[in-house]
């Protein structure tokens, strides 16, 4: 081979290795995040073992969890997934400003989302130590909760990513991720939501 | 135009050849070259593997006594519990992750790990883990007492009062390891199936890929699991939260399900790559095929699988109702047929082949060995009746011994010296080798074999005392245990001694078929100078088949 052809290969192989790029790392997010879940579904069987067999499972004094207002985080939080998926497609067709919109959108959701939730705690007349239901209530919203938090953190970087001019010309994956993501944080707070507001 | 080199289009990934001594400097270096890495791992978890058997020393001694006399009894109850949890996390885990990735991506045929610089990220928190237990023993109360599984109410007494203590520490570093760990095995999936060579199929892979992917699956859905678990104990500790101190109402044996959940699948995760090894060395030093090559790759998916569904025979003494029990005992029961299989296919392996005895075959060999007496007791402690009378005696200490030990290690070792030529380029010395197989073969029999009739007779673990009944057999172990701290010696002479100058190995001194074995000794950075175009199934001996359609470019070539 002459080096200039072999200059050539290795050029073109690394273009090729770029491509090899993007897809490892959306497999490589899947495969994470299908790992994430299964702490979830930990912490969901434990709740639903403390549920079932403990004797005195609500606080002194407490009569259950208002519905209302996490009812409307709910939505919030649901309807901000479609949102996403929105701004992905203005992103796919190379419209900058529709996806920039719709992304902050998303955002401002998440974040209403959190606000909510902090309301929600704020209001509460039991604690993370008042019993297994005050410690699960709290380490599944909190740990979810936190969950919300990364999603949103990484929406705003994605949002000023977009202003790198030609960011998001090589490679989609961060915003790929970046929705995958908050769809994963949707579905199990449906979970969430059933287990612990609509089954009390 | 034609003196762009190699290293400026691979941008930060040049480094000079792994392997070679004289470049020792870049293994302190954030490299994210899979072969830097794969040495990274080996030599600092070797370093804990002495630190733990450090620890077993000190157990040894003070039961070589029937009376608690060498130590004080929480300095032995932190021993026990240290010694678990270093040679676990800190060796068995981290030097098997330490071969995967210096071979996964060499064997696939590819360049380098999907991500390397997760990789590299990964292995830097090895260390970090290290250090946070050791600071265990600066801090007042000293380190964990509580046994490598950190069971509450135990886990949760906190004598000092501080916050910062023993058992927060370790709850920190297995948690750190349990990220370093995902990191791992996310990489290794992705690795496996998006980077393999054209033509390198599922079904062309060798077992150690499969077993590496089996393994890392394991990760994947067991560790979060225990992550879940060690959350809600670290917050019982230092939160103030019942989730397992049943004073409050909270449920001790839950944390036990999330432990075992990970903890029962964890042991494949250590003997899966170890099968691989076994099944890698026997067809190299037998001269023949992996006897039904494709049952034995499935084999481990299917024990992948099965580890799922069998935790609960770790509690068959927990107050675990009689249907649990029998559940469980029946899928324990039902790993033995892929895990029989293996041992079948093995055997048919070495069978009338032209048996080569150099040490990786030794350790192989006594490796399976020791792994079939180890299945033997393993299906007695799977069945309830017996489990009962021998759990938390010495005799659960001697199976799992001989797993870790007989098995694990014995594989670690065959390994290390089957691929010692191709990471380094040299060739060990044979005769140091036999003399540490040898001394580590007694002094595993004296050490662990004892401790079955010990543990019928109804010596129970985590003690530092004991009946003088019971004294004979300790002796006899205490004995095995430090000529297996002396056998390290030899191996660790053989592996510095011969890094340096030992005779140059040349590619392939075993004469073995694989893609790894194509490529110089030690592999260049790149691995291949053009991927492999693969054509056959693996372990071709005796068939006189190329494995490759483009053997010539797969090296450098001059020009
Ligand atoms: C020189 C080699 C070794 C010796 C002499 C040794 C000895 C012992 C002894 C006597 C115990 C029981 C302590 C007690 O219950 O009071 C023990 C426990 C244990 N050993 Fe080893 N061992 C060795 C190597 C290993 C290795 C290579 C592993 C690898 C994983 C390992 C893993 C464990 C574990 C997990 C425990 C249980 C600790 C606990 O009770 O929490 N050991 N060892
Ligand atoms: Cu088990």
């Amino acid at each position: 081979m002459t080096s200039e052809a072999s200059i050539a290969n290795q050029v073109e192989s690394s273009i090729v290795e770029e491509h090899n790029e993007e897809a490892n790392s959306k497999f490589g997010f899947w495969v994470f995040l299908l790992s994430e879940s299964v702490i979830f579904l930990s912490f969901f069987a434990g709740y639903i073992v403390y549920k079932t067999s403990s004797t005195d499972w609500l606080p002194p004094g407490v009569e259950g969890l208002d519905t209302h207002d996490p009812a409307i985080n709910t939505v919030v939080l649901i309807s901000s997934s479609f949102v996403i998926y929105v701004a992905e497609r203005f992103l796919h067709d190379k419209k900058l400003w529709g996806f920039r919109v719709f992304l902050l959108t998303t955002l401002l959701m998440g974040s209403y989302f959190l606000y909510g939730q902090a309301v929600e705690w704020q209001g509460l007349e039991f604690g993370l130590t008042s019993g297994l239901y005050g410690a699960t209530f709290y380490l599944l919203t909190g740990f979810h909760g936190l969950h919300v938090l990364t999603g949103v953190l990484l929406q705003t970087i994605m949002f000023f990513r977009s202003f790198i001019p030609g960011n998001y010309d090589k490679s989609s994956f961060g915003i790929d991720a970046t929705s995958l993501f908050w769809h994963f944080v949707d579905v199990i707070w449906i979970i969430l939501y059933g287990l612990i507001y609509v089954w009390q | 135009m034609a003196n762009i080199s190699v290293e400026e289009l691979s941008g930060n990934r040049a480094q000079p050849y792994p392997g070679a001594p004289d470049n020792w400097k870049r293994f302190f270096t954030f490299s994210t070259d899979h072969k830097v890495i794969g040495i990274q791992y080996i030599v600092t978890s070797f370093v804990f593997f002495l630190i733990g058997g450090l620890f077993a020393m000190i157990i040894r001694g003070e039961l070589i006594t029937p009376e608690a006399n060498l130590v004080d009894r929480t300095i032995y109850n932190a021993m026990f519990t240290m010694h678990g949890s270093v040679m676990l996390f800190l060796w068995s885990f981290p030097v098997l992750v330490g071969l995967a990735n210096y071979l996964v991506p060499l064997m696939i045929g590819a360049r380098d790990m999907a991500f390397p610089r997760l990789n590299a990220a990964a292995f830097w928190m090895v260390p970090v883990v290290g250090l946070l237990m050791m600071s265990s023993f600066f801090v007042p109360g000293g380190p964990s007492q509580s046994g490598w599984w950190a069971y509450p109410p135990v886990s949760l007494q906190n004598p000092t009062g501080n916050l910062i203590n023993g058992q927060v520490l370790w709850l920190l570093a297995v948690a750190i390891s349990g990220v370093s760990s995902i990191m791992g095995a996310v990489n290794f999936v992705t690795t496996i199936f998006k980077m393999r060579a054209p033509g390198m199929t599922f079904f062309r892979m060798p077992a150690f890929v499969w077993t590496v992917l089996a393994a890392q699956l394991i990760q994947l859905f067991g560790l979060p699991a225990l992550t879940a678990g060690a959350v809600m104990l670290l917050l019982d500790i230092v939160a103030g939260t019942s989730f397992f101190r049943p004073e409050n109402g909270g449920n001790p044996i839950l944390y036990q399900h999330f432990f075992w959940f990970y903890s029962h699948p964890a042991v494949y995760v250590l003997a899966l790559p170890v099968f691989g090894i076994f099944s890698e060395i026997f067809p190299v030093y037998a001269r023949k095929p992996l006897f039904g090559y494709r049952v034995v790759a499935v084999s481990s998916l299917i024990i992948t699988g099965l580890s799922a569904i069998v935790w609960v025979h770790h509690m068959y003494a927990s107050g675990t109702p009689g249907w649990m029990r029998m559940l469980f005992m029946f899928t324990t029961m039902s790993i033995s047929v892929p895990t029989g299989i293996k041992i079948f296919a093995w055997t048919a392996t070495v069978f009338r082949g032209k048996l080569r005895l150099d040490t990786p075959m030794l350790f192989a060999l006594a490796g399976v060995v020791n792994f079939v007496f180890a299945g033997i007791t393993g299906i007695m402690l799977g069945s309830v009746p017996v489990d009962i009378h021998v759990n938390n005696t010495y005799f659960v200490v001697g199976h799992f011994h001989y797993v870790v030990y007989g098995t694990v290690v014995f594989g670690i070792y065959a390994a290390l010296y089957h691929w010692f030529p191709k990471m380094t380029g040299r060739m060990y010395y044979e005769g140091l080798g036999k003399v540490h197989f040898w001394l580590t073969w007694l002094g595993t029999t004296l050490n662990f074999l004892p401790m079955h009739p010990v543990g019928l007779m109804g010596m129970p673990r985590r003690v530092a005392s004991y009946d003088p009944e019971f004294a004979f057999w300790n002796v006899l172990a205490s004995l095995g245990g430090f000529l297996l701290g002396l056998s390290t010696l030899p191996f660790i002479l053989n592996m510095v001694s011969s890094w340096i100058q030992g005779e140059k190995a040349g590619n392939n001194p075993w004469r073995a078929i694989g893609l790894e074995w194509l490529i110089s000794s030690p592999p260049p950075v790149e691995n291949f100078e053009q991927l492999p175009i693969v054509i056959a199934e693996p372990y071709g001996y005796g068939k006189d088949e190329p494995l490759v359609s483009n053997l010539a470019e797969l090296s450098e070539s001059p020009g």
